[in-house]
């Protein structure tokens, strides 16, 4: 009963707060219903006994990526409303309705077939986290490291592509910012 | 009583409000929201797939997508500021330098 009401209301929640993200013209907006969907959506991970990955979903996205977001948006003028001339909005109806569809056979096929058997199954007798970890460190321990090695490889592509020309402001220049930044850098 | 279709149901509209954005999303910042978007929802259908068939590689993929949509953001955030750096706007009709 208590699943069922916290699943429609956070089904609901989420939909509307994605909608927003998709729909909103200013990008400030945008951003915050697109946080405050991330932390919804740790609720179903919640729900569905996936407590490591509820707890990652609140640290990682709703923690790292919207803040980077949000300080990424630093470097953008984000005061203005974004304008987008969008050339053909039935085209845009259009394809959306025939991703659906394939998105719908696509998710109903598996279910048809009805002969999927667990790889790793749930291990009895111990929490959520425990088991986690006991799968990732033994039988993903190769993708993990990858993925270790990937986030690596961004993190210094990103500070390599930011970092550039990073002493000179993009929008603040007064007079004397600008002979301290000539005097200052060489 | 919650079934798994429903879960699934609720991730292709979520897939869907996603797919919407990468339609008719023309700012390149927002365009990026709109995949994350499309990433959350498939993860939500690997946390139900995972606790309905009581198997964990669909949170493992979870954590996967997880991993890979942080270093994205990390790697996008740093292409659009240089881009902005350059043209002074992410609108996605900017980038037409090749006029084909």
């Amino acid at each position: 009963m208590f699943e069922a009401i916290a699943f429609y209301t956070f089904s609901a929640i989420t939909i509307v707060m994605f909608t927003i993200t998709v729909m909103s013209k200013n990008a400030l907006y945008s951003m915050s219903a697109l946080a405050a969907g991330m932390i919804i959506i740790s609720g179903f991970f919640f729900l569905l006994d996936a407590d490591f990955l509820g707890v990652v979903q609140i640290i990682v996205y709703t923690g790292a990526v919207m803040a980077l977001y949000a300080f990424g948006m630093m470097f953008f003028d984000t005061t203005r409303e974004v304008k987008e001339s969008i050339r053909a909005p039935k085209l845009v109806f259009l394809l959306s309705g025939m991703s659906a569809l394939l998105l719908v056979i696509a998710l109903v096929a598996p279910i048809v077939s009805d002969h999927i058997e667990p790889l790793y199954p749930v291990v009895e007798g111990v929490e959520n986290p425990q088991a986690v970890g006991i799968v990732l460190f033994t039988k993903y321990l190769v993708p993990f490291e990858v993925a270790a090695v990937m986030l690596l490889v961004a993190m210094i592509s990103g500070i390599i592509l930011a970092g550039k020309k990073m002493d000179k402001s993009l929008t603040l220049k007064t007079d004397g910012e600008d002979e301290f930044q000539n005097g200052g850098s060489k | 009583m919650i079934t798994l279709s429903h879960y699934l149901i609720l991730t292709a509209i979520l897939f869907c409000i996603g797919l919407v954005g990468v339609y008719r999303r023309k700012n390149l910042l927002l365009l990026l929201f709109s995949t994350e978007i499309l990433l959350n929802a498939v993860n939500v259908g690997f946390a139900a797939i995972s606790k309905f068939y009581a198997d964990l590689s669909g949170q493992m993929f979870a954590f996967f997508i997880v991993a890979v949509a942080a270093s994205e953001v990390a790697v996008g955030l740093g292409l659009f500021i240089v881009w902005y750096k350059r043209r002074g706007t992410l609108d996605v009709d900017s980038m037409q330098s090749m006029h084909g």
